[in-house]
């Protein structure tokens, strides 16, 4: 094989009103491929309604190493939680 | 990075596998870990590829339309299997190509039980009950295995195993209640696939050289004796509801330790068969290597056309 064939990685919406999540991925030669082969390798069993394929390349991840700074600035704000509040024990359905 | 920072980031990650949180593709991991878990995916990926050929000798024979689509839809999972290992496997650094030519110079293993032959029908149904259920006690713990992607490539493969086995038992059955010959055929099935099922599961304890290590990755979450001993109590009985008998001479309940006491395996001719000498090595990797030798023009042709459907796009935007 002289070039790769590219990595695409697939979400499937199991039915409709659910998200599409990722599912798993691929090699295909171009979009319309890798939406074949996403039907035949993951939704072989009802698994899903609708099917995304992305190349891998096209997706930018943030870095575990930079977990801390992105993520832990909102441990200590609690205050964005409604159970934060005190509020009297009257005071029902809020 | 200094000596200090690799130790303290060793020690952060083994807290994480000891808490049960999974290791995903981009955290730092041992250099070990990474290729044992590329050692591991990669040899089930293949095993999953490899596993197809045994029962693809049957699916133009098979006795029943219904029997027909049955193996074929089985053989394909089979496929989807290795494709979702594979996918897994990469997400380590590794290249398809690079695992599939591991595959194709015998760099890498795959599991010995397809190296036994497929002589009569009645073997697709001893694999699917004995080889099938075999694979499900040996995979259903690693659906909690520390590896994100191996993880849930593993609740994918489980969920689809389990009508692997109930087909092939399925076909034993039929047989068993069917005339004396076909009764007798699938008796001699369950002998020749008996004893390699309880090899596939992986040598003893004592003589495992990563089975310690293994565990504390919780890569395997039980020790091959253990599973062992699993499959056969399973097993037993689901043999004498077919009226079949197992051909080990030895096997009895024990009743203080709460399971079936059993003969002593042929490691011997374990050794041999992992080491190439079973009797269909040689035709496995033959056929694994012309498929994709023969295969080669396809890809070449689909990857020309992507090409030029991508030219024709771009000239379009002009």
């Amino acid at each position: 094989m002289s070039k790769e064939i590219p990595l695409w990685e697939v979400f499937i919406r199991s039915k409709n009103g659910l998200e599409h999540r990722h599912c798993g991925s691929l090699h295909a030669e171009d979009a319309e491929m890798a939406l074949n082969n996403a039907r035949d390798v993951y939704t072989r069993r009802n698994e899903g309604v609708s099917i995304w394929v992305v190349e891998s390349k096209h997706i930018t991840a943030s870095n575990p190493q930079d977990s801390g700074e992105l993520f832990e600035p909102a441990a200590d704000k609690v205050y964005r939680h409604p159970t934060f509040y005190e509020l009297p024990d009257e005071l029902k359905h809020m | 990075m200094s000596e200090a920072e690799i130790k303290s980031l060793e020690a952060q990650f083994e807290a994480k596998i000891a808490n049960d949180e999974k290791i995903e593709p981009k955290d730092w991991m041992p250099e070990k870990y990474r290729k044992t878990h590329i050692r591991q995916i990669s040899q089930h990926a293949h095993s999953e590829i490899v596993g197809m050929l045994p029962e693809g000798n049957w699916i133009t024979r098979a006795p029943s339309l219904r029997r027909k689509a049955a193996l074929l839809a089985k053989v394909q999972d089979e496929a989807g299997h290795g494709l979702y290992l594979y996918s897994a496997c990469e997400t380590l650094g590794i290249s398809r190509e690079e695992l599939y030519n591991q595959l194709h110079t015998g760099a890498a293993k795959y599991s010995s039980i397809f190296n036994y032959p497929t002589l009569t029908w009645a073997d697709m149904g001893a694999i699917g009950w004995l080889v099938d259920g075999a694979a499900i006690i040996n995979q259903v713990p690693l659906c909690s295995t520390s590896y994100g992607p191996y993880a849930r490539a593993m609740v994918r493969v489980c969920k689809e195993e389990s009508f692997h086995q109930r087909q092939g038992y399925e076909i034993m059955l039929s047989l068993c209640n069917g005339t004396e010959e076909q009764k007798q055929m699938a008796q001699d099935a369950l002998n020749r696939w008996w004893w390699p099922s309880l090899m596939m599961l992986g040598p003893e304890d004592k003589d495992s050289v990563h089975t310690e290590q293994s565990m504390k990755w919780k890569l395997k979450r039980k020790t091959n004796d253990e599973l062992r001993q699993q499959f056969i109590d399973q097993t037993v009985p689901q043999a004498d509801i077919l009226g079949l008998t197992i051909p080990d001479p030895e096997l009895k309940w024990n009743e203080e330790k709460g399971g079936y006491d059993f003969g002593p395996i042929d490691w011997d001719e374990f050794w041999q068969v992992v080491k190439g000498h079973g009797p269909m090595n040689k035709k496995r990797l033959d056929d694994r290597r012309n498929a994709w030798e023969k295969g080669k023009w396809v890809r070449d042709a689909a990857m020309a056309y992507a090409q030029k459907q991508n030219e024709r796009k771009n000239k379009q935007a002009i």
